[in-house]
């Protein structure tokens, strides 16, 4: 029956598929939405580059064929931002987990963010850290368990969204892996936005999440998803804490227009310095 | 493709028609394609690929109209569409 | 290839060893620094922030050195020659992303102008007890480069070899200064640029088919390609094979990890640059480092007066160790005298080198100041009974 190629090889490592990730683990949709964000946008492949931390999603850098860089552990966003001043002329993706980007790597997050550092980051939000076996995530809901939180969370969470949107970034949307056609478009959207770009991917994990909380498989996740997301574009993102399988609200949160950190600094510069300023790399700011 | 009611403008939609390929060592059978299919059109089969999983199979072949959902939602890359030619709608 | 003549400010200067430092690393054409603020650093940070807008290139100020060390690796994947600078606490953050540097082979330079520790120990005071660090500090097995000024003028020399040793081996290299001689104003001629002679990055020539980032060349480095030119490599901090893909067995390990440690072993000789003087015939040499350095100078004209036959083995690369002529002066010596500012890291390679051959003498200083040189002289006097 494989008589034809499958549409996505252009843009995956089809040499390292089947993927490490478990059945009805939400992280290849994620990457099957953004493959398809670029493919729908047409950029030129050469010119993506993909930067990971460490963790289930950290895994994502090592599947497209693109550039790609597998980082340490919370360290995406900075490589990405040398990487991104270096070569202007990129798309810069960091695409981690929820553990990655916001606990070990969250001050990382929210300077970037209040640079409007010219990033795409797409975390992948599955509540918990799946590649060490389950244990509590800066995002897991309250009274969920895992095992380091046995006896349940009692730590409050962070909204992601809301984070993202009061650092300063332009552009924050938060989807589940479940909602492929509005993530695919955020995504395009967010490729195409100037300055820092933002996406929450909330996503399944059967193997450690659903099974200690007894929430059934990554599909019956993504039947709750079905039955208990509120698509409200616009929201304020104060308002969209996520409890343990409460309502999830998703949508398009904030699309805005701001001088980008390399704006910014050719203004700065330029304003200061005269004729006497050598952009990197020449005029057009491209090496 | 057979409607409940037959649309008035029936005779000027063409309805596409996709094929649906399944690259069955790939799949691990989680069944978000059969799940969140909007025309019910796959189930997992009888079969076993070389993992242990049932890979899914078309329950009927006119069915599929190729919107790609499928292809986009499988975690595994293992399942994908093509747009076939157009069928034509039954009264 | 010669220095583009945009970085090199020609002429005589009068600048302390940080501001020098930064001047050697414009010249040897860094065109990106990425560092967060520490002292006694921070004038490597504020001299490129202020001169690089005038050659073309990129400053940021990090939220923290593990950013800092993080966005020079990246940056070097796209191409540009990059740097940051720190001290004591901030070398300890930056550990972690050295060892991402020496696994993913990214040419880099990191600046640690050495203060007294541990912690925050003396911010604004003298020490020389990161040196093993230096060597050892991130963890896993690998071999890095250091290298150690002792004045001004020699940190932008330093500054100019350690990026020319970067790109031809592929490594993070670490100027290891310390605070007397980075805040030391001297003065620093800086030659003309077709004077300065560069080792230019390690492009592939092979097309993006046949290209493989981590097939070594013979010299065990493998050619780098430029993020955005359509290689589409993968590269990982986990042990990997020749595609960069990560693979995890003990052979992969065995592979890869003793390539990165004989890289630069098999290739010290070409590495390891030394100063001595008097050393043959010596009945004693005296090992010394950055300012340690001068100061023993006092110790050694005394002591010659004395009548005693004293040698002087300055390292200038530190690591690799220059374990070769440690162990052929050995046999021919009484004894090494090794004064440092710390309670012993560089005298354990001399005393391993020297094998029981020559007695191994330490001058050990807390930090804070400088040794006096009767000390030295001491144990000058003392090692030749």
């Amino acid at each position: 029956m494989i008589t034809k190629e499958h549409p996505m090889t252009p843009l995956l490592r089809m040499d390292r598929i089947p993927h490490i990730w478990c059945p009805t683990c939400g992280i290849g949709t994620a990457v099957s939405c953004f493959a398809a964000a670029l493919k729908q946008n047409e950029i030129p492949l050469e010119k993506v580059a993909i930067v990971s931390g460490i963790g289930c999603t950290g895994r994502v850098a090592g599947y497209m064929k693109v550039d790609s860089f597998h980082t340490t552990h919370g360290r995406a966003i900075p490589f990405a931002t040398g990487l991104k001043l270096a070569r202007p002329e990129m798309k810069i993706v960091v695409f981690s987990g929820d553990g990655d980007l916001f606990a070990i790597g969250g001050n990382h997050f929210i300077h970037a963010a209040r640079r409007n550092m010219d990033l795409t980051v797409i975390c992948v939000n599955n509540f918990i850290y799946g590649m060490t076996g389950g244990q509590l995530a800066p995002t897991t809901p309250l009274s969920a368990k895992s095992t380091t939180s046995p006896y349940g969370n009692y730590e409050h969470p962070f909204n992601l969204p809301h984070l993202a949107a009061s650092c300063g970034a332009t552009y924050v949307a938060r989807w589940t892996a479940l909602h492929i056609r509005r993530l695919t478009n955020s995504m395009s959207e967010a490729l195409n936005k100037k300055g820092f770009s933002f996406i929450e991917v909330i996503a399944p994990c059967s193997t450690v999440y659903a099974r200690r909380n007894r929430l059934g498989s990554g599909l019956d996740l993504m039947k709750f998803y079905h039955d208990n997301c509120e698509i409200k574009n616009g929201a304020n993102p104060e308002e969209a804490d996520i409890g343990f399988q409460s309502k999830i609200i998703v949508g398009k949160f904030v699309d805005k227009e701001k001088p980008s950190f390399i704006d910014n600094m050719h203004v700065g510069l330029k304003r200061a310095l005269g004729d006497k300023y050598i952009p990197y790399g020449g005029d057009d700011g491209a090496k | 493709m057979k409607f409940w009611r037959t649309p008035l403008d029936a005779d000027k939609i063409k309805v596409p028609h996709g094929e649906t390929y399944v690259i069955k060592e790939r799949c691990k059978g989680c069944g978000f394609c059969v799940e969140f299919c909007p025309k019910r059109a796959l189930r997992l089969s009888d079969e076993f690929n070389i993992k242990g999983y049932h890979p899914p199979e078309m329950i009927g072949k006119d069915e599929c109209v190729n919107c790609g959902l499928c292809e986009m939602i499988c975690p595994e890359f293992a399942i994908y569409c093509l747009e076939e030619e157009e069928v034509q709608v039954e009264g | 290839m010669k220095a583009d003549p945009k970085g090199v400010l020609t002429g005589e200067h009068y600048l302390d060893g940080d501001f020098a430092c930064a001047e050697g690393a414009l010249a040897a054409g860094c065109r990106f620094f990425a560092g967060y603020p520490i002292t006694p650093s921070t004038e490597v940070a504020e001299r490129f922030s202020e001169r690089i807008p005038e050659v073309g290139g990129i400053f940021i100020q990090m939220e923290d050195e593990m950013a800092s060390m993080n966005a020079i690796l990246g940056a070097s994947w796209g191409g540009v020659k990059t740097m940051t600078s720190t001290s004591g606490p901030g070398f300890s953050l930056m550990m972690e992303n050295i060892g991402l540097g020496a696994m993913m082979e990214v040419p880099c330079v990191v600046v640690n102008v050495q203060r007294g520790g541990p912690s925050t120990g003396l911010p604004t005071m003298v020490g020389q007890a990161d040196m093993m660090q230096a060597r050892w500090g991130s963890h896993g097995d690998y071999e890095i480069i250091a290298l150690s000024p002792n004045s001004p003028q020699e940190c932008f020399y330093v500054a100019i070899e350690a990026f020319n040793l970067a790109e031809k081996y592929r490594v993070p290299v670490f100027i290891m200064m310390d605070e007397c001689v980075g805040h030391m104003t001297e003065k620093v001629i800086i030659p003309p640029a077709e004077e300065i002679e560069l080792y230019p990055r390690r492009l592939t020539n092979s097309p993006p088919a046949e290209y493989l980032p981590y097939m070594p060349e013979d010299d065990l480095v493998p050619s780098m390609i430029i993020a955005g030119q359509g290689y589409k490599i993968h590269t990982t901090g986990l042990t990997h094979d020749e595609r960069g893909y990560p693979v995890m067995t003990a052979e992969a390990q065995e592979k890869l990890v003793h390539r990165l440690i004989n890289k630069i072993r098999l290739n010290a000789d070409h590495i390891i640059h030394i100063e001595e003087e008097d050393t043959e015939g010596a009945e004693v040499v005296v090992v010394s480092y950055g300012i340690s350095s001068r100061v023993a100078l006092a110790a050694i004209d005394e002591a010659r007066a004395a009548g005693i036959r004293v040698g002087r083995l300055r390292l200038i690369t530190v690591w690799p160790f220059p374990e070769k002529r440690i162990r052929e002066l050995a046999p021919k010596v009484k004894a090494f005298v090794v004064p440092e500012i710390n309670y012993g890291q560089m005298v354990l390679e001399v005393e391993r080198c020297a094998a029981g051959q020559a007695k191994t003498i330490l001058v050990s200083h807390g930090g804070g100041d400088v040794h006096n040189p009767q000390d030295i002289l001491e144990a000058i006097k003392e090692s030749i009974k």
